[in-house]
């Protein structure tokens, strides 16, 4: 058993659509190690939450895994039918959502819907699943616990809410859990409350974490590992440190510029200009070269899947070293 | 940066026509904000107001309890909350599209009525947060545009599509964009529509609710980047509302913090972010989450959760979640002070000045922030 | 500078010509009305002429759907008396459209007492059964075309209200709404123009199936005699006159009845169409 709990190896998520066939996601490939977090970003349109469902098994209708493959501890899931991916899911992987309130069942006290997963997935009794609730309540930080478990979502707040969620996905105990965009909604003091459980939840049951989300600062407080998704292919992958202070993309280097930091305010953020491109006709060769400010002739043409560099990080362009002088500058200037 | 840009001095745009401003008061004194409330409250009714004066209950949804604000000419100033705050329905009541139940509004010294007059309507024009929401789906832009521009007589008619033009390329746009529905307009352009919009009537204030919340992160930044402009161009004043501090810190001269209703804090920028003197300003600033932040799991920086709106505490209203609350803080509700020495930099807490807080400070201090 | 595709709604799906029931509708109608306005090029006979030598007469070569007992051309009474019930409902429906709009649009922007007042009013409507009270006033105000209009349009305006009202109390909550208050612009150029022209097509599409109502009534009313006066054409009152022939001619009052069943039909699949185009998947 290899030391990652979750692989893609080389996804494709195709959707039907009536103009032509969406490329959601490319030739994802991604490794979770065991106990830890792994960031995904990207903007709208990157893919990031279409490969999240792709893991889950909960994609669209008209969108379909065409090749590749997800090996949770080392089985691959995307032959299984629902049944069997039924089997799975609610033990060794779960999900968290952006909004709780719509993936909270509204006429359920909450206590019942964290006891339902044990109760299903791991055979236990009622009260025994109860208890555990109440276990998970505590572990999240709902005050309260045994009054609380009665209560109906719309009693709670937005980060009460996100934390039953939470503990609706520890409930099996399981292996890997998935966020998409678990705090985008929150505000900023609960969005740090809730942050600070998560890395704290990692490091106390070693589960990990696929953490989907464009906020770049909110990955770096979670997550060890990152990954950029762009047009539906992976970009840049590394060490979330050593990505975001020296990234070896165009599209990473654009995300850092032009996203405000409080701690460094610049004269001028800079935009990426330019838009996402179409996922039915994506442009040839590298997907981003259109808007790169590095982009060659090369660019245009050749295929740019992600390459591997010293280090444990990988990068999909081509003349990454102009992009890592460009940073280097940018920290350079006061 | 800092200081207001007299109309005298303001530096000529590239585009003559959009400066020039018909009619505008200069400020009565020298000194005299431009934009100022005065014990502003807006309250929200709630459940049967019968039953409440039966029982004695007041059923108010405080939204805004009472808030003094000033804004000066060519001065950009940031309202930052979280939810329920306040401060979107604060910018509303500034902006004359809900009433306020208590205070005034004065424009260059003169108070506005409740039904403002379409002269005073416009001085103060409105950005809204949802680029999906705020254009009328059925207007072309050359549309709206004329529909404002004639209704105040702006320019003369035969000057109207000439000028329409002038403010598109103002904010970035092609005239194409005239015959345009907004469904043809991604995110960010949408935005920079609603901006021309609101520049159209030449306000003297730019209120701007949350405007990039919404976009795409490497969008937001043209937008950013064009308010900052504009502002510059122009010499607007700018009501900037946000939760996202590390925007504000991009664009605004002064920022004034809102929680429950009331203000508790206001200085300019950099002090605030420097020398931040209410514990809740503190935790608001310690919870920003950094690029260079590490993963770790100590306390959070702020506990607990807001209290409703509709059950405001008695005495400070942030006592619930405050690291240093005492006694006095339970019965006592702390008003909006200067700091001895520092007029412009104002608190509302009982101990800001004193050992206690400093030194719950300086705990922090040193783990927080660079 | 091309305008964005990021979120652009695709209009492909959504072509009005690519809707069945609504082509269907169109095409029911369009071949109704054609047929109707065409009346005189169709048919030689006037369809009051008496010919009491040629009463009762089957289909045949003279008279493509035989003549009735007073040897009326029944083609021509039908296709005359089709003109007359489909332009009445028309016109019938208009009033009362435009009169629960402006009330509708008021309550719902106003709010407040004018709010109470206008509710208040359509719910007494409400309380009473449409086609009752459209006989009784009829009867009351004596029988014929201009009695028609007004009772159809003291009952009929409350639906419209109704609907508008509740279209503006959500519509009045976008940004664009408050954007315009913003812009110091009238509250009447804020209903008309920003408001009403987005919530204006649930009444369009409640105006068919209103059409429809409206028609029934007029042939209802005809049948009770209590319609246009004779000797006009007019469905309902030929379904009665052919009665007493079911059994010999049963072709002087199904004829008639079909088609009334074909005008519902067509109106309705152009308001099925329409709330398709306008909001897919729900009618």
């Amino acid at each position: 058993m290899s030391d990652n709990v979750l692989e893609l190896r080389d996804l494709n998520v195709r959707i039907a659509t009536r103009r032509g066939i969406v490329r959601a996601v490319d030739g994802v490939s991604l490794e979770v190690p065991r106990g830890e977090a792994v960031g995904l970003v990207g903007e709208s349109g990157s893919g990031k939450s279409m490969t999240l469902r792709a893991i889950l098994g909960v994609l669209p209708a008209e969108a379909r895994v065409t090749s590749g493959q997800i090996l949770l501890d080392g089985r691959d899931l995307v032959p299984l039918g629902n049944a069997e991916l039924n089997h799975i899911r609610g033990p060794k992987m779960s999900m968290i959502f952006q909004e709780p309130m719509s993936a909270l069942n509204p006429v359920m006290r909450v206590g019942r819907q964290i006891a339902e997963g044990p109760e299903v997935h791991l055979g236990y009794s009622r009260s025994r699943a109860a208890e555990r609730a109440l276990e998970l309540m505590s572990r999240v930080g709902i005050p309260d616990p045994e009054r609380r478990f009665h209560a109906y979502p719309h009693e709670f707040s937005g980060g009460m809410r996100q934390r039953v969620m939470i503990a609706i996905a520890l409930s099996c105990d399981p292996e890997i859990i998935l966020c998409d965009e678990p705090t985008t909604a929150l505000d900023v003091t609960i969005q740090d409350q809730i942050l600070r459980l998560l890395t704290r939840l990692c490091r106390e049951s070693g589960v990990s974490l696929v953490f989907v989300t464009h906020d770049l600062p909110v990955v770096a407080q979670v997550c060890q590992h990152l990954a950029v998704m762009y047009a539906g292919q992976l970009v840049e992958r590394g060490d979330v440190r050593e990505v975001l202070l020296d990234p070896r993309h165009p599209y990473t280097l654009g995300l850092v510029r032009s996203a405000p930091d409080f701690d460094y305010v610049r004269e001028s953020l800079m935009p990426i200009p330019g838009s996402p491109p179409s996922l039915i006709a994506p442009p040839p060769g590298c997907r981003f070269h259109p808007r790169c400010d590095f982009a060659e002739e090369d660019c245009r043409v050749t295929e740019t899947p992600l390459r591997m560099l010293p280090g444990g990080r990988a990068t999909a362009c081509l003349h990454y070293e102009r992009c890592s002088e460009a940073a280097a500058a940018d920290r350079a200037r006061p | 940066m800092t200081r207001p840009v007299p109309p005298a001095e303001r530096s000529e745009p590239d585009l003559p026509g959009i400066a020039a401003v018909p009619g505008a008061e200069v400020p009565s004194a020298p000194g005299e904000p431009l934009l100022a409330a005065h014990d502003i409250a807006v309250w929200f009714p709630y459940g049967s107001q019968l039953v409440a004066r039966l029982r004695h209950e007041e059923r108010l949804l405080r939204a805004v309890d009472g808030v003094d604000l000033e804004i000066a000419r060519g001065e950009a100033l940031a309202l930052v909350g979280e939810s329920g705050s306040g401060k979107s329905t604060l910018a509303l009541a500034l902006a004359g599209l809900r009433r306020a139940d208590r205070g005034e509004v004065r424009f260059a010294g003169r108070a506005l009525p409740a039904r403002r007059r379409r002269a005073d309507q416009r001085r103060i024009q409105m950005v809204f947060q949802d680029p999906y929401s705020s254009l009328n789906p059925r207007l072309t832009v050359g549309g709206m545009l004329r529909e404002l521009l004639r209704a105040h007589s702006v320019v003369p008619k035969s000057r109207v599509a000439e000028f329409s033009r002038e403010l598109l390329a103002l904010v970035g746009l092609g005239e194409e964009a005239l015959t345009a529905y907004p469904r043809q307009f991604s995110g960010g352009q949408r935005q920079r529509v609603a901006i021309a919009r609101a520049l159209a009537l030449q306000p003297d204030v730019l209120v701007a609710d949350e405007p990039v919340s919404a976009l795409d992160v490497s969008v937001q930044a043209t937008i950013l980047n064009l308010l900052r402009d504009l502002r510059a161009e122009l010499g607007l004043s700018l009501l900037l509302i946000s939760h996202n501090l590390a925007v504000v810190r991009h664009l605004c001269d002064r920022v004034a913090v809102m929680y429950l209703g009331r203000i508790i804090e206001v200085a300019p920028a950099e002090q605030l972010f420097s020398t931040p003197r209410h514990p809740y300003t503190r935790g608001l600033l310690a919870a920003i989450p950094k690029l260079s932040q590490v993963a770790d799991d100590t306390p959070a920086a702020v506990l607990g959760d807001p209290p409703s709106p509709l059950r405001i505490p008695s005495g400070c209203r942030f006592r619930t979640r405050c690291p240093i609350a005492q006694a006095r803080c339970e019965t006592e509700d702390p008003v909006l002070t200067a700091t001895p020495g520092d007029p412009g930099h104002r608190v509302a807490c009982h101990f800001a000045f004193t050992p206690l807080a400093t030194e719950a400070a300086g705990e922090r201090d040193q783990q927080d922030w660079p | 500078m091309p305008p964005g595709e990021e979120r652009a709604q695709p209009r492909g799906a959504r072509r009005w010509y690519r809707q069945p029931a609504l082509v269907a509708g169109l095409a029911i109608i369009g071949i109704l009305v054609v047929l109707a306005a065409a009346a005189p090029l169709i048919t030689s006979y006037n369809p009051i002429t008496q010919n009491l030598n040629a009463t009762l007469l089957g289909p045949g070569a003279q008279h493509l759907l035989g003549t009735d007992q007073l040897g009326r051309d029944e083609f021509s009474r039908l296709l005359y008396g089709l003109r007359n019930d489909m332009r009445i409902a028309f016109i019938a429906v208009l009033f009362p459209f435009c009169i629960g709009i402006v009330l509708g649009s008021l309550a719902g922007y106003f709010g407040g007492w004018v709010d109470v007042i206008i509710m208040r009013l359509v719910d007494i409507v409400f309380a009473f059964p449409f086609y009752v009270l459209v006989i009784a006033l009829v009867f009351v105000l004596g029988p014929g075309e201009r009695s028609i209009y007004i009772a159809i349009t003291i009952l009929g305006w409350v639906s419209y209200a109704r609907i508008i009202r509740g279209e503006i109390l959500v519509a009045k909550r976008q940004d664009y709404v408050l954007a315009a208050q913003s812009g110091g612009l009238s509250s009447v150029s804020i209903m008309g123009r920003h408001l009403l022209p987005n919530v204006i097509t649930q009444a369009i599409i409640y105006a068919m199936s209103d059409i429809v109502q409206d028609i029934l009534a007029i042939v209802t009313l005809g049948y009770f005699g209590l319609g246009i006066p004779p000797p006009t054409p007019d469905l309902g009152s030929m379904i009665n006159d052919g009665q007493n022939f079911m059994t010999t001619h049963w072709q002087l009052t199904t004829i008639p009845g079909l088609a009334v069943v074909v005008v519902g039909l067509g109106l309705s699949l152009i308001g099925d169409g329409l709330a398709d185009l306008i909001r897919p998947g729900q009618s």
